[in-house]
């Protein structure tokens, strides 16, 4: 059986809320699906530089990025080559093999939080601004508190209006405990107060917010660096996850957020936000083949449940949903 | 992977293609695969970049390339004269009504920063226009929007029209202006939830705002950092909204920002703003011809420029040529210079506006540690004057006191001393070469 195929009855199949959520995010493509494949195989009838061409553009499309899209190309050709295939319906199942190969091929790709048995976990947010960090935490305190944890939030974005408030409002919605200082307090103060209090009271998970900063501010990621310093002496061996927000509709920059934001505080898994619109957010492809990051969540939307698992199948799935999607709307060229 | 920038890359294919006398059509082909690249790299949608390369590399078949004699900074030229051109003039004029209040929407998708920059919008106008804007929270959605603008509304001492959550924006809209009227507000800014572009029932929210206030402008905030993507979301907002101008934000991030090529390509609608940071005040006008080069990743030179006009005095750089020419500079010049270099921003965002800089390994995560720069001016300010004039005289006893004094080390002491040292004879050096060639001499650190 082909990937291709096995990718579509695997969706088929299940018909748990998880994946109805997945095909919700990509029902505008997911229609048409089968019709549009044979669309794409009736325009080419033999796989040749301007199928690749074709392909390159799609991938460009979803923000895979040059360098990796250069890459994939390169091997498919030589895999085309290898196996002297013509019908571009082969090739199908081959990108798709290929493309999950890229992120399964580099390290651990278990999208699992770790989560301690014994005694406090603490995961740390982080990223840059608007992404939607505070929006994951309260979608993640929501499901760890399902799942029967005693959750407590910190309130460590002390910098931007209202984002107190608003971790607030998640933490009623979920049902958690926020703690929190002041507006413009030391956010390592912040951290330091949560922590104690979620020893005091035997919580199982701490999850910590911090401010929105781009990469490239150097006093606010070593503002970042602090607050980790204080996680990691108050709690040995925290923070066990830090995990960084990237929003789907960031193109390449967001290969230097992970890279900058990697080397001040050891990012262990990627947040990829915002899925639910009609960006692929293909750039954590090139981010796991450079940084080996994995994805471990994709938010879907802005409803308290809409956190899922990463997996990347599915995740190549809707790259190919829109690979199959051919001329999304035209629009005049510029005079 | 370090950005490139075009000019080096247009100069490795040329080097190449060099020695055969003679520039072909092939050869052009090869660096419109360098523009390509550039291109997709900064984010441009790869179809907007599909035409724009075509449109170029006609150009520079026709004539005007092969004959040059510098193909590769020929075909620069014409790349940036291209974009510049596609991204438009300045324009960052805001609409007044000739019926106050004047309606500003500030539509987009969530996180691309429409609160803060209403409020920094709020801010241009009270500072540059003179004018009373009212600021509307009609983002019920998102929890504590409403909050966030209250807070922004209060930083800066301006008035906040909100029903709290419960009531629709369309309402929240329809209040706020008549209370404008009633209070005289010519200006009224209202701050939407962020939505998507292919979110039925919430565009259709807009567009109901949309009739009932008939905004003079409708503003699509976006964030700078946004991918391929930028040209449906922005298309999407256009089509169904009309929209008269586009803010970009979080452009101090080190994003090479193609996006804005993108947007403006597809709505032909022009970049007003630019959200430059956290700052109430970080909302500048657009710049094509700034933007053209940043997107090719070349710098911005020009930014650099004006900064450095605007913030040293021409009086005392002469003066301070002279000196260095005389060797006759002192801790007390170093000071100065260290101070004027300073009040043109953090040094971090001017090193970024370098070009090459965002290339050369290290500069690019290296910061400049403005504390550090404290020291050194904690050290100087410990001296004497008579060791500021003559540092030869300070000997290890005084050393140790200036140490002290400035809360460091006698070898951060000493660091500086040698710095200052070699500072000096580099400058030796540098004028007796400037000599030779005539010409005037520049600034040590520009």
């Amino acid at each position: 059986m082909s990937f291709f195929k096995k990718l579509k009855e695997k969706f088929t199949q299940q018909s748990d809320a998880v994946t109805d959520k997945f095909k919700q995010g990509l029902t505008k493509t997911r229609d048409s699906f089968t019709g549009r494949v044979n669309d794409l195989v009736a325009r080419y009838r033999k796989v040749d530089e301007d199928f690749f061409e074709e392909l390159e553009e799609i991938l460009f499309q979803a923000d895979v990025g040059y360098e990796t899209v250069e890459q994939l190309i390169e091997e498919l050709k030589m895999e085309v080559k290898r196996k002297n295939i013509q019908d571009p319906v082969q090739v199908q199942s081959v990108i798709s093999e290929k493309l999950v190969d890229i992120y399964e091929s580099k390290g651990d790709s278990n999208p699992a939080l770790n989560i301690q048995e014994e005694g406090l976990t603490v995961i740390l947010f982080v990223g840059v601004n608007g992404v939607g960090k505070t929006t994951t935490i309260g979608k993640l305190a929501h499901q760890l508190k399902e799942e029967g944890k005693k959750v407590i939030l910190a309130a460590g974005d002390t910098f931007r209006a209202g984002a107190i408030e608003q971790l607030e409002v998640w933490g009623d919605r979920a049902g958690v405990e926020v703690i929190k200082q002041a507006a413009g307090s030391d956010p390592a103060a912040v951290m330091f107060d949560a922590l104690q209090a979620a020893k005091a009271r035997g919580a199982d998970v701490l999850i910590c917010d911090t401010a929105g900063r781009l990469q490239n501010k150097v006093n606010l990621m070593k503002e970042l660096e602090k607050v980790k310093r204080v996680i990691e002496r108050e709690v040995p061996g925290a923070p066990h996850e830090v995990l960084l927000v990237l929003d789907a509709t960031t193109g390449q920059n967001a290969l230097n957020q992970a890279k900058t934001f990697k080397e001040a505080t050891n990012v262990s898994g990627i947040v990829l936000s915002k899925l639910d619109g009609t960006a692929k957010g293909g750039i954590v492809l090139a981010i796991r083949n450079e940084l080996e990051i994995p994805v471990k969540f994709v938010g879907l939307g802005e409803k308290m449940d809409d956190l899922q698992v990463f997996d990347p199948e599915k995740y190549v799935y809707g790259l190919f949903a829109n690979l199959i999607d051919k001329e999304p709307e035209e629009y005049s060229a510029p005079e | 992977m370090a950005f490139e920038s075009l000019a080096d890359r247009l100069q490795n294919t040329f080097q190449r293609i060099r020695g055969k006398g003679k520039v072909n059509e092939a050869d052009v082909k090869e660096m419109m695969r360098e523009v390509r690249l550039a291109l997709l790299e900064a984010d441009v949608n790869f179809k907007v970049v599909k035409d724009f390369v075509k449109k170029v590399s006609e150009r520079a078949v026709g004539q005007e390339v092969l004959k040059s004699l510098s193909p590769g900074q020929q075909v620069i030229k014409v790349v940036q004269e291209e974009l510049t051109e596609l991204m438009g003039g300045e324009q960052s004029k805001i609409a007044v009504s000739s019926r106050p209040p004047t309606v500003i929407m500030m539509v987009g998708l969530q996180g691309a920063g429409k609160t803060t920059t209403t409020g920094k919008l709020a801010n241009l106008l009270r500072k540059k226009y003179n004018r009373k804007p009212l600021l509307v929270a009609a983002d019920i959605y998102r929890p504590a929007a409403i909050k966030q603008l209250e807070t922004l509304g209060k930083q800066l001492d301006f008035p906040v029209f909100s029903l709290g959550d419960q009531v629709s924006p369309v309402e929240i809209a329809r209040q706020a202006i008549a209370k404008a009227k009633e209070e005289h507000h010519d200006y009224v800014l209202i701050d939407t939830a962020g939505r998507l572009h292919v979110d039925e029932e919430l565009m259709g929210e807009l567009k109901e705002i949309q009739e009932l206030s008939s905004p003079d402008e409708i503003f699509l905030v976006v964030d700078a950092m946004t991918g391929q993507d930028a040209v449906n979301v922005a298309q999407s907002f256009n089509e169904q909204l009309g929209l008269t101008g586009v803010v970009l934000t979080k452009l101090d991030g080190d994003t090479r920002g193609g996006a804005a090529l993108s947007i403006r390509a597809v709505t032909k609608t022009p970049i007003k703003f630019v959200g430059m940071g956290e700052k109430m005040d970080a909302l500048e006008p657009f710049h094509p011809e700034r933007m053209a080069s940043r997107i090719l990743g070349m710098g911005d030179v020009l930014t650099l420029i004006e900064k450095a006009q605007a913030n040293v005095d021409a009086d005392k750089a002469k003066e301070l040529e002279q000196k260095m020419r005389t060797m006759s500079f002192t801790f007390d010049d170093f000071l100065e210079q260290l101070g004027q270099v300073r009040s043109m921003g953090p040094l971090d965002d001017l090193l970024k506006m370098l070009p090459g800089a965002n290339k050369m390994k290290g500069l690019n995560n290296i910061s400049i540690d403005e504390k550090q720069i404290g020291r050194v001016e904690a050290i100087i300010k410990s001296m004497t004057s008579n060791e500021k004039e003559q540092p030869e005289i300070i000997n290890a006893g005084r050393r140790k006191r200036i140490a002290k004094g400035s809360g460091t080390t006698i070898q951060e002491v000493n660091r500086l001393l040698k710095q200052f040292e070699d500072m000096k004879k580099m400058m030796k050096q540098m004028t007796n070469m400037q000599k030779g060639k005539k010409k005037g001499f520049k600034f040590p650190f520009m």
